[in-house]
């Protein structure tokens, strides 16, 4: 079964059989069609999974693609605004592909299963423009969403689990490394990858392994603290390890219909997925103006005074004794591992440099009543929470 | 002679984070600690294989998040995961629990009483109407309300304004609420007795007071004004025990270049012409500095610490009166497995919580009677939790490790030293207790840590074993605490200053004081100030 489909309704992914056994809220959001749990007992507490013990995600609904033939890498590297010559069969990239005009078109994990071979996973779904810009290429381009089934693994004591679960050599699996395993017949791909900034690991099975392997693993992580989590969880894992969400901090530029809605790799701090050694990519010529001439927005990430969300707010800089808008959060939170306010935002240039102090709008309500306040934000580099074990190798066992 | 700028002693949560703050100013900064491990009572202590126990404090809420953020203890390894329910068994096999989800703890309260289960609502706004005035004040000197300085009446005008702002009726609410028994308390909410005596319990930890006692009221606030992440009133383990506290505040003592030395404490405070000049160590060693700053409770720093002919008379006679009476015991279990509590339904969530063995009142208040006789209760008060339930860092795969906090327990049994006999009985006395209600508990029993106050002063250096450094009642607290004129964190000798939970706002795992004593000491030196301001809930 790849997909329980509940006819008009939402679609449910292979774990299903399995999630609903811990779901008490029945609270989801659409994910590409699918139902995708919030939370499945409580949200705070699956967040504390990721950062204590193991929080265990279905992300079957992500959009995957197979890529293949003669001239795969030829074509990724045309796509994409990353040099993909470097990244080697076992290994995974985070990347970016822009529009014509060097706008981020989405980004994604392209993971380099075998010598030639690819899989592409994102947020949306882009079969025609891969197709379109296949043309004159010998590759293959084959929709897998529904084929494959996946977890995100992520804490730590995720690594035990692994090891529990009998993954020999999974102790040498570095970050964005990927290695084949065999599953009850089936072959297991795990990745070290994840959307949490902690330390974690991504499995990929056939549709028809997945209730085994899921079994598999909460028995592997029975006393390992494993729990599932949802949306709301891995949300909050997600802005304090800095990483971007499509919709928050950058719209698909195939997608936006106002003019400077869109945002380019480097107006996403991402400039160091831009190798303009390779002499073609999509969106070279528009990338190599905007690195002449300048952008216009920035990403930020702040480290906000005080306690109170910073979300919708706008964000201001102090020019010869004024505040002047600059521009808005994204998204914010109170970081309950940093112990820290801390938010992504977009700010037009050249305002927001590390360092910089800017000030943030913040409107927050109590029993019914609103209050603002002015707070002060530090324009951090880096992610808000990094802890070494993320990168360990071999990682420490819990 | 090296000089030091500072000397802070005692390497508790407050000490540490004292000297952190003043290392963080640019200040040389020397913390002491009598043991050759760090962290006083808040300690992982690894005594048996592969146990870590938090062999003294267990649990945290009132660690102020301003604190941590200032001292990024998250870069030093401290993690505090909340944890979600409470049990408490009853003498009849049934329990009454409560869950993260507000209306599961509603459903599961009107089992019980449904008119408790629709007063809950109110009793929990009069309680964080009280948390949020006292809240204000944690991180900030208490005023002393004789001086005329422009700073106490500012503050003094400040708790006032907050004061004010209530109203009438709430305004003699507050003042009764300060002053008022936790029993008469919850008598004016509540019918059920298994729903009183399960909340009754904060409202005598760590004190040696009855829930009938005047002033348990504000005991019980004590243990609800702290928050994890904003969720006032949650409580939380640190991810590897308690001891992670102490490391991370010492991580970060150290990453400002402060120094520690561990391994012999303080035999006396150096006092010269009436200004401090150093400490002198048990081990013979002097070391110089014209600031000494105490960790360590008020009894032990001005009759242990100190030369009597160094202090006023009236000052002496009152250190020698603070109460600091020691009420509590400890025991630490390393478990083969999971015990299991028939009572309840199959993977309760409430394991992960705090769990108790006393459903009424009347059994609340005997406990009482026993430490009053002098002797520990032969049916305590438990507050049971297994922190490795929901942290896998504390025992191996599968193995727990189990904190029960007992009260009563006296610092001396019947006016005498405890025997080795005693404290095992006393131990006995608990665990009995917890194996009516779990008949696999005592099998899966590998190892147990006994502590009466005897070894917690002992070794922690609490007097009595005080978890508090000092009653929280009314005369003891604010611009009382812990001697009146002496509020502000200044000791009676010119450089001397305290910084340990005998001083406002008091005890728990809280680095207020140690905070706050350190904004004083900079502002004394004319440093610019380091220690944050109160995030406030407003």
């Amino acid at each position: 079964m790849s997909a329980f489909e509940v006819e008009q309704g939402k679609l449910r992914t292979p774990f299903w059989p399995k999630t609903r056994a811990f779901d008490r809220l029945s609270e989801s959001h659409d994910w590409k069609g699918y139902a995708s749990a919030d939370a499945y007992l409580e949200g705070g507490l699956e967040y504390f999974a990721i950062r204590n013990s193991t929080g265990v995600f279905d992300l079957s609904p992500m959009t995957k693609y197979r890529i293949s033939g003669p001239d795969s890498l030829a074509f990724l590297d045309r796509l994409v605004t990353r040099d993909m010559k470097k990244i080697r069969p076992g290994r995974v990239a985070y990347a970016v592909w822009c529009d014509d005009q060097g706008q981020v078109i989405d980004d994604g994990t392209i993971f380099h299963l075998r010598d030639g071979e690819y899989r592409v996973c994102s947020q949306e779904r882009h079969l025609a423009w891969f197709t379109a810009a296949a043309i004159g290429f010998d590759v293959t381009i084959d929709e897998e969403t529904t084929r494959v089934a996946a977890l995100a693994v992520q804490g730590p004591t995720s690594f035990s689990v692994m090891q529990n679960l009998g993954l020999d050599g999974i102790e040498n699996l570095k970050m964005f490394g990927l290695m084949h395993f065999d599953f009850h017949g089936e072959e297991l791909m795990v990745s070290r990858t994840g959307f949490t900034g902690d330390l974690g690991y991504e499995l990929w099975i056939a549709p028809g392994k997945a209730e085994a392997l899921w079994d598999a693993l909460f028995e592997a992580g029975k006393f390992l603290g494993i729990r599932p989590i949802g949306t709301y969880a891995l949300e909050m894992a997600r802005i304090e390890a800095g990483y971007l969400a499509p919709y928050l901090e950058f719209i698909p530029a195939e997608e936006t219909v106002r003019t400077g809605r869109s945002r380019s790799p480097f107006e996403l701090g991402l400039d160091w997925l831009v190798d303009f050694s390779k002499p073609v990519f999509n969106g070279r010529r528009a990338l190599a103006d905007e690195q002449r001439r300048g952008s216009t927005w920035r990403l930020v990430k702040l480290d906000i005074e005080g306690n109170k969300e910073a979300h919708h707010s706008y964000v201001y800089a102090r020019k010869g004794g004024r505040m002047i808008n600059i521009g808005f959060i994204t998204s914010a939170m109170w970081s309950p591992v940093c112990k820290q306010n801390i938010a992504l935002g977009s700010v037009k240039t050249p305002h927001g440099k590390p360092g910089d102090t800017l000030w943030v709008e913040i409107y927050y309500q109590r029993e019914m009543h609103w209050s603002r306040v002015m707070a002060k934000a530090t324009v951090v580099d880096g992610p808000f929470w990094d802890p070494p074990r993320r990168r360990a190798t071999p990682p420490a066992p819990a | 002679m090296k000089t030091y700028d500072a000397i802070v002693v005692g390497a508790g949560h407050n000490g540490l984070a004292n000297a952190a703050f003043l290392a963080k100013a640019g200040l040389d900064v020397v913390c002491i600690e009598k043991n050759d491990y760090i962290g006083g009572a808040t300690v992982s202590r690894n005594l048996y294989k592969d146990w870590y126990y938090s062999n003294c404090s267990y649990v945290c809420s009132l660690l102020r998040p301003e604190i941590f953020r200032a001292l990024e203890l998250h870069k030093h390894g401290l993690q505090v995961t909340p944890y979600g329910g409470s049990c408490t068994f009853m003498e009849n096999g049934d329990y009454y629990a409560s869950y993260p989800d507000h209306e599961v703890t509603y459903r599961e309260m009107a089992r019980h009483s449904k008119h408790d289960a629709d007063a809950y609502v109110r009793y929990s706004a009069d309680v964080m109407r009280q948390c949020r005035f006292i809240r204000d004040f944690l991180l900030t000197t208490p005023p002393d309300p004789t001086s005329l300085k422009p700073k106490d009446l500012r503050n003094l005008a400040k708790i006032g304004g907050k004061f004010f702002e209530m109203g009438e009726d709430r305004m003699y609410e507050t003042i009764r609420f300060w002053t008022m028994s936790v029993a008469e308390y919850l008598d004016e909410y509540f019918e059920s007795d298994v729903i009183k005596a399960s909340l009754s319990g904060s409202g005598i930890i760590g004190t040696a007071l009855g829930i009938h006692s005047p002033g348990t009221a504000y005991v019980l606030l004590h243990h609800y004004m702290g928050d994890v992440d904003g969720n006032v009133g949650a409580w939380g383990y640190a991810r590897g025990g308690m001891g992670a506290v102490a490391d991370a505040l010492c991580g970060a003592f150290q990453g400002y270049g402060g120094e520690l030395r561990a391994g012999s404490g303080v035999d006396q405070i150096i006092v010269k012409n009436g200004k401090v000049r150093g400490v002198a160590l048990e081990n013979g060693d002097e070391i110089s500095s014209r600031i000494v700053v105490s960790g360590m409770d008020v009894k032990r720093t001005f009759l242990k610490c100190m030369d009597r002919s160094d202090l006023d008379e009236e000052f002496y006679n009152r250190v020698r009166h603070f109460k600091i009476r020691g009420s509590s015991g400890k025991l630490n279990i390393a478990l083969d497995g999971l015990p299991t509590f028939p009572a309840l339904p199959e993977n309760s969530p409430v394991m992960d919580g705090d769990l108790h063995f006393i459903d009424s009142m009347e059994r609340m208040e005997r406990a009482y009677d026993d430490w009053k006789e002098g002797t520990w209760s032969k049916d305590p008060y438990i507050d049971m939790t297994i922190p490795s339930f929901t942290d896998p860092t504390m025992a191996p795969p599968g193995k727990h490790f189990m904190s029960c906090f007992i009260q009563y327990c006296p610092p001396l049994v019947e006016g005498r030293e405890w025997t080795d006999e005693e404290r095992d009985q006393f131990g006995e006395t608990c665990i009995e207790q917890i194996a009516r209600f779990s008949p696999d508990f005592k099998d899966l029993i590998l190892h147990v840590e006994v502590r009466t106050p005897k070894e917690i002063e002992n070794e922690a250096g609490l007097t009595e074993g005080n978890i508090f450094h000092g009653e929280l009642t009314m005369d003891q607290l604010l611009f009382n605490r812990p001697i009146p004129g002496y509020a502000q964190y200044r000791g009676p000798v010119a450089g001397l200053y305290m910084c340990g939970s005998s001083t406002h706002p008091g005890g728990g795992v809280m680095a207020a004081p140690a905070a706050n004593a350190a904004r004083e000491i900079l502002s004394d030196l004319k440093r610019s100030n380091v220690v944050p301001e109160n995030f406030g809930d407003d």
